[in-house]
């Protein structure tokens, strides 16, 4: 699949806060020995735009927007094994929270009814993804092969993912790594 | 609300206070009794209660929250609910629920504009041998045909007082077809309490440890040794609990039981108490069965002038017990004994952390029994004729009988009473069920039998039941089964856990997905090991055996989901992506390429 002899990694951030990939790069120096092992193709940290043949995916997030959606087809058609990596692309995480009120209702008080707000008017312009009528967790839109929790997960726990999941281990988490309060 | 209709409701909830008790553990007696009086708990009465109970007002909202029967908003002067169990479907309970609202002019959970009805849904009222059943400001119709829907759908509009309708229409019959060593002759059975006295407390206990009596509820202790154990847990007080909460879809037996014998229940309870050193105890009886609460109010306060209930019971000093009714307010969770006891005491009924257990520390953290009522009659039987009486007929680990509640595809639904160890096909021969597809076995969270399992037997060895047994006939869609039970458990989940409350939301999503023909191969596996995951991290007996039908489908008749997988995906989104985007659209006024999703 993969030119490289490397493994292909691509990154992405959906409706999230980037706090996955913030934590992803508290994994610090080890960062080192992981791009001995990998390559980053489409990613934050590389700025590539264009998605190209990958070995895994990483994504954070929730599904919000038309847009995520068509990014998260593209990751899951590129990437063979893909891992919805903390709270929001597990669960919908906070972004989710707007589900328990209509769409119109969102949209009105940020854009028309809100405190400090000029120009009132939703957005129409279709450059910008329409947003979807709730945030749904990823595994409801494409296959999902690993789910790798918390909020975000430590840089420990994506290092022992990652590590085991490279060296083709069945992947065990300590306790530690799983414990959040 | 106006001012003065204010003051009538604190007026009301005043004199229920003084009427009833100030116990906060009456908490939920009251809210009952003031839903009933203004079909819905205002919040002036919240206030008055909270400042007299001295339980603050979120909780009382929470309890109002909680149970199916208590609202924050006014329902209709008519408040209709259908009963929704398969057994009600099965038998047209959804095209009557449409007449009706038809005929009324009201949608389903809308109280009409007027306010004069409600009409909605509640799980099984345990009417299933004469359903289709429904609630009417609480009491119990049933049999219900079209022409009884429409004339109910008359008495409606020219708002005929509930008081007024058709007598015929409240009968509730007992059905009993088939009657056993516990059921036969019952009557002629002495409901007083002189063999208990001459054998004494020791030697009564000593009959039912012989006897090798098991709880009746399902899960099965023995009972003597949980009576031992409350005897002999410390504790300044202790109490015995009827566990009339009869909330298992398709069972009804504990309903007839206290209409036909509810003299033997109360004796039961009474020997117990006798036995455990209890002073006080409750029956808990369902909300849906309030339509008995008059009558065994009246047998208590007989008991009471016959000396059987009250102070020095029959004369010997120092005996005393009495029993208290409380209501439930629609909330299967409640069955369990912990929150049973939870709600007992006045509070939303979520189960409690175990141990300690209720012998232990039960009913305000004091040593409790609680028990189903079958086993109190039948404990009150042991008593009276002896523990080898009782191991005369059953199993090795199952003595005596059990009292099944037989509903469904059936000529003769009703009550059938067998030995343990009798096969199910023997029951389906007596109840003209022949040719079965297949059977329910202790209701919803029980088993799902297939016709090559119909020789297993009704035993705590092999088929431990609750007594609930609803017969699908060869023509039925099993698929409408699972669906309404998965409907039913994310209902009916108490939150406490969030295998089962998460668990059973993520299961009806995926079984209705199924329905739809939207599935893949792909979903099937989910619901396999969400099912595990609940039976193996979910709290109480509700989290872990609600997949069973879903784990029943998969294994035994897995063509009732496979033929309605999608054709040719391994994976398919839990939505409608472009549907989705659909109220976005006409916020916007969009319409261009990128405001719609293709099926991937």
């Amino acid at each position: 699949m993969s030119d490289s002899p490397k493994i292909r990694v691509a990154t992405t951030s959906l409706a999230g806060c980037f706090g996955c990939h913030m934590s992803f790069l508290d994994i610090d120096e080890r960062i080192l020995d992981l791009v001995d092992l990998v390559e980053f193709d489409r990613s934050p940290i590389t700025d590539i735009k264009q998605l190209g043949p990958c070995d895994l995916g990483l994504v954070e997030g929730g599904v919000a927007n038309a847009e995520n959606v068509e990014v998260l087809r593209e990751f899951r058609r590129q990437c063979k094994v893909l891992v919805a990596l903390g709270a929001c692309a597990v669960n919908g995480g906070i972004p989710a929270m707007r589900n328990a009120f209509p769409l119109a209702d969102c949209l009105t008080e940020s854009y028309v009814g809100g405190i400090g707000i000029h120009n009132p008017g939703v957005p129409n312009d279709p450059e910008i993804p329409l947003l979807l009528n709730k945030v749904h967790p990823i595994h409801e839109v494409v296959k999902v092969d690993y789910f790798l929790p918390g909020c975000p997960p430590s840089g420990d726990a994506i290092w022992t993912f990652l590590t085991e999941l490279l060296a083709g281990q069945a992947i065990s988490l300590p306790y530690t790594q799983l414990h959040y309060d | 609300m106006p001012l003065s209709s204010h003051d009538t409701v604190k007026r009301m909830v005043t004199g229920l206070l003084t009427a009833r008790g100030h116990e906060p553990d009456l908490l939920l007696q009251h809210l009952i009794a003031i839903q009933l009086a203004y079909s819905y708990v205002p919040e002036i009465a919240v206030e008055v209660l909270s400042s007299v109970l001295g339980v603050t007002r979120s909780r009382i909202r929470a309890c109002v929250d909680f149970y199916a029967f208590l609202h924050a908003r006014p329902r209709g002067d008519y408040d209709v609910l259908f009963s929704d169990n398969i057994t009600d479907r099965m038998a047209g309970s959804e095209a009557l629920r449409q007449q009706l609202t038809k005929r009324l002019g009201v949608r389903l959970d809308q109280t009409r504009g007027d306010g004069r009805v409600t009409v909605s849904l509640t799980s099984c009222t345990g009417m299933c041998d004469q359903g289709p059943a429904m609630l009417v400001n609480g009491l119990a119709v049933t049999a219900l045909t079209p022409k009884r829907i429409e004339r109910i759908g008359e008495l409606v509009e020219a708002g005929v007082p509930l008081e007024h309708w058709p007598a015929k229409f409240f009968v509730v019959e007992d059905h009993i077809h088939r009657a056993g060593d516990l059921l036969s002759n019952a009557e002629k059975m002495s409901a007083g309490l002189q063999r208990f006295l001459d054998l004494g407390p020791q030697a009564a206990l000593g009959e039912l440890e012989a006897s090798v009596l098991r709880g009746r509820g399902g899960a099965g202790f023995t009972t003597a040794l949980k009576w031992r154990i409350c005897r002999d847990s410390p504790g300044d007080e202790r109490f015995v609990v009827c566990n009339a909460d009869e909330g298992e879809p398709g069972t009804f037996k504990d309903r007839v039981l206290l209409a036909r014998y509810p003299d033997l229940v109360f004796k039961g309870m009474t020997l117990c108490a006798g036995i455990i050193g209890a002073r006080k105890g409750y029956l808990y009886l369902r909300g849906e069965y309030r339509h008995m609460l008059p009558r065994l109010e009246w047998v208590l306060s007989r008991r009471r002038e016959q000396g059987l209930l009250g102070w020095d019971i029959c004369g010997q000093p120092g005996f005393d017990f009495d029993i208290e009714i409380h209501l439930g307010a629609g909330a299967y969770v409640c069955g369990e004994e912990s929150a049973l006891i939870e709600s007992l005491e006045g509070k939303r009924g979520v189960v409690r952390k175990r141990p300690p257990y209720p012998v232990v520390s039960g009913f305000q953290g004091r040593p409790t029994v609680v028990n189903n009522v079958e086993t109190f009659l039948a404990a009150a039987r042991i008593v009276e004729w002896g523990g080898h009486w009782f191991r005369g007929e059953g199993t090795q680990q199952s003595a005596g009988s059990k009292i099944l509640s037989v509903s469904g595809d059936v000529a003769r639904p009703g009550i059938y009473e067998y030995p343990f160890g009798t096969p199910v096909s023997r029951v389906l021969e007596d109840c003209g069920g022949t040719g079965a597809q297949a059977v329910q076995v202790s209701g919803a969270a029980g088993v799902t039998l297939a016709p090559s399992e119909f020789s297993r037997t009704l035993s705590f060895e092999d088929l431990p039941t609750s007594g609930s047994f609803m017969v699908l006939g060869p023509d039925r869609d099993l698929m409408d089964m699972t669906r309404n039970f998965a409907r039913f458990f994310a209902h009916e989940s108490c939150g406490f856990c969030t295998p089962c409350r998460v668990g059973n939301r993520l299961l009806e999503a995926l079984v209705e997905k199924v329905a739809a023909g939207k599935a893949s191969a792909y979903d099937l596996e989910e619901m396999r090991q969400i099912g595990n995951l609940m039976r193996q991290a979910s709290y109480c007996g509700l989290g872990t055996t609600a997949a069973n039908h879903v784990r029943d489908i998969l294994d035994k008749f897995p063509d009732t989901f496979q033929r309605r997988l999608r054709p040719g995906s391994d994976f398919t989104p839990a939505f409608d992506l472009d549907a989705a985007l659909a109220a976005a659209r006409a916020i916007t006024g969009r319409n261009d390429a990128g405001a719609h999703l293709e099926e991937a």
